[in-house]
């Protein structure tokens, strides 16, 4: 049964794989697939940071920072130093893993709008950082990135990335949900409801704050890695203000602790800016006149909102 | 030994004190009550011993360690727990699930073994869940198990914290006026369970504006008055202590001016 399957702890990763392996039989076309590469690969950071901001409750506005260091990682390693693209992107990852590490212990003790301010400046660093070491990566004009090379294996080409973008997907769901599931999980449920309550049973706060601050920068890392081998070409903007704001964005509309509302969110802002080029001069304010109605017919995100209207509770 | 020794404790609130020299001894399985008109620091005192906030003089004992200022989840590896008299529930969470948060301590939390599910995850989330179930019933809120907390009624909610402070298998249980906003029926149920708790040989602390529920379950009685010790005894002395009378059953007679 339907249902039954939605209800089960996979039933919502089984839900995106299905959607993955249907897409193509039903557009045929590049274009489409190639819009449907870019949800999976903002789904993955997406997915990350609703770990942060919808399970345990903690606010970045800086995660574009850790998706430039993915991107920048994979352009920089193999032009600069020779590094193959596999071990730049683990690279990249492990090094926005540190960050998040090494400036999340000051700032998470940081609540609410003061975190969102400390994290808004940390993106912000890393975007300069990019922006002004022109030697290393081109400055504002970007650099191009070489193409991703397995073994003897070139990925490339549309149907490829499709493919490499969807099943990535689908693990770092189904990783999303076995953490929600688990004790850490648990925790930073708590956390996120009282923070007093969870100190008080044990639960060491500020150390699962920067457990979760962590994983969720590593998504964001291994999704901005995958856009630019993608695109083959990395710019500051990777890494900007207005994309961390799409992150939040993407995981309050699709839905804050549901992971089937982040790849509903990421696919609304994604697909939405192109079917609105129809308006021309009025596409950004369609964009945004759809955003509010939105969130005032659906205001717990898409998902949520919508689970609860049919009865049913989707994680 | 006594489970907690609270020594010469101390804290002000900028200018003002809030506890000033207060001890006090609480053996093993012993019901320890705390009372005193509101303002008179027992939420303070609570908030010191469990590590909320750190006391500017004086000693917290717990066993034989010197606790003194460690923070709350140190607290809890060492055996102690509590309720919130403010409830602090884990709204968006099921019944079962607050009291599963309350097992952190006693599950193994190696984070990769979770990330991927690994089946000593799955083993231990069903412990986990056997040992909430086992909790509720305890306290008697089997039938709410998978209800989101937000749901449950008032008086579930405050027995809801006493089998998430269980869950920890706490040496000393502090529960903060677990009585308070029940009606009659509820309290003697949380009387009931109290009774059951001490039984099994944990030493409960206990905040409580309900003089009939206090002077009924307690071993012995602290009567605490702006911030400082006024008495401590049993049921009989406190109540018989002419000092205790006039600050505090005196004023509006008994049990009345108790719920205030």
């Amino acid at each position: 049964m339907m249902a039954a399957l939605l209800q089960s702890r996979y039933g919502i990763v089984l839900l995106i794989a299905a959607g993955i392996v249907l897409i193509p039989l039903v557009t045929p076309s590049t274009f489409y697939l190639r819009v449907a590469i870019l949800v999976y690969i903002f789904s993955i950071a997406v997915v990350g940071l609703n770990l942060l901001m919808g399970f345990a409750g903690q606010v970045s506005l800086g995660h574009a920072g850790f998706f430039g260091i993915g991107a920048y990682a994979v352009a920089v390693g193999p032009t600069h130093f020779g590094i193959p693209s596999w071990a730049s992107l683990l690279i990249g990852v492990a090094l926005a893993g540190l960050i998040a590490y090494v400036v999340g212990r000051p700032i998470l003790k940081l609540r609410g709008h003061y975190l969102a301010v400390a994290t808004l400046g940390m993106g912000i660093l890393i975007a300069m950082v990019f922006t002004n070491e022109a030697r290393f990566t081109g400055g504002p004009d970007g650099m191009p990135v070489p193409r991703l090379v397995l073994f003897d294996w070139v990925v490339r080409g549309v149907t490829t990335w499709y493919w490499v973008s969807g099943v990535s997907l689908v693990i770092a769901a189904a990783i999303a949900v076995n953490l929600i599931a688990s004790p850490t999980g648990r925790a930073l449920r708590a956390i996120h409801d009282s923070e007093t309550a969870s100190h008080v049973l044990g639960i060491d706060v500020a150390r699962y704050k920067l457990v979760v601050f962590v994983i969720s920068a590593v998504y964001a890392a291994v999704a901005g890695a995958y856009l630019a081998l993608f695109d083959a070409l990395v710019t500051p903007v990777t890494a900007g203000f207005l994309r961390s704001i799409e992150f939040v964005t993407m995981a309050v509309l699709g839905g804050l602790g549901s992971i089937l509302g982040s790849v509903v969110g990421a696919a609304v802002l994604v697909v939405l800016p192109q079917m609105l080029t129809v308006f021309h001069d009025y596409e950004h304010i369609a964009l945004g006149a759809i955003m509010i109605v939105f969130m005032i017919f659906l205001p717990a995100g898409i998902v949520p909102s919508l689970g609860r209207l049919f009865g049913r509770k989707f994680s | 030994m006594s489970a907690l020794a609270v020594d010469n404790i101390g804290i002000g609130f900028g200018g003002l004190t809030a506890l000033d020299g207060v001890s006090f001894r609480v053996g093993n399985g012993e019901i320890f009550a705390v009372i005193g008109p509101n303002g008179a620091g027992k939420t303070t005192l609570f908030n010191i011993v469990s590590g909320l906030y750190a006391p500017s003089k004086g000693r917290v004992q717990l066993g034989v360690d010197d606790v003194t200022g460690l923070e709350p989840h140190r607290l809890a590896q060492r055996g102690l727990s509590r309720t919130f008299q403010n409830l602090q529930i884990f709204f968006r969470m099921t019944a079962a699930e607050n009291v599963m948060v309350g097992r952190h301590l006693h599950e193994s939390r190696g984070i990769l073994a979770q990330l991927l599910a690994l089946p000593s995850v799955w083993r231990q989330n069903r412990a986990t869940r056997a040992k909430a179930d086992e909790l509720l019933a305890f306290v008697g809120l089997s039938a709410f198990a998978d209800r989101p907390a937000g749901e449950l009624p008032y008086g579930a909610l405050k027995k809801l914290e006493i089998a998430r402070a269980l869950a920890t298998e706490p040496r000393l249980l502090l529960l903060d006026e677990p009585a308070a906003g029940c009606n009659p029926v509820e309290t003697q149920e949380v009387d009931a369970v109290i009774q059951k708790i001490a039984a099994t040989g944990v030493s409960v602390v206990l905040v409580e504006h309900d003089m009939k529920l206090v002077m009924k379950i307690s071993n012995r009685i602290h009567v605490l008055n702006q911030g400082r010790t006024l008495a401590e005894g049993s049921a009989a002395e406190v109540r018989s202590n002419p000092a205790v009378i006039e600050a505090y059953l005196g004023r509006r007679k008994g049990e009345a001016d108790a719920q205030g």
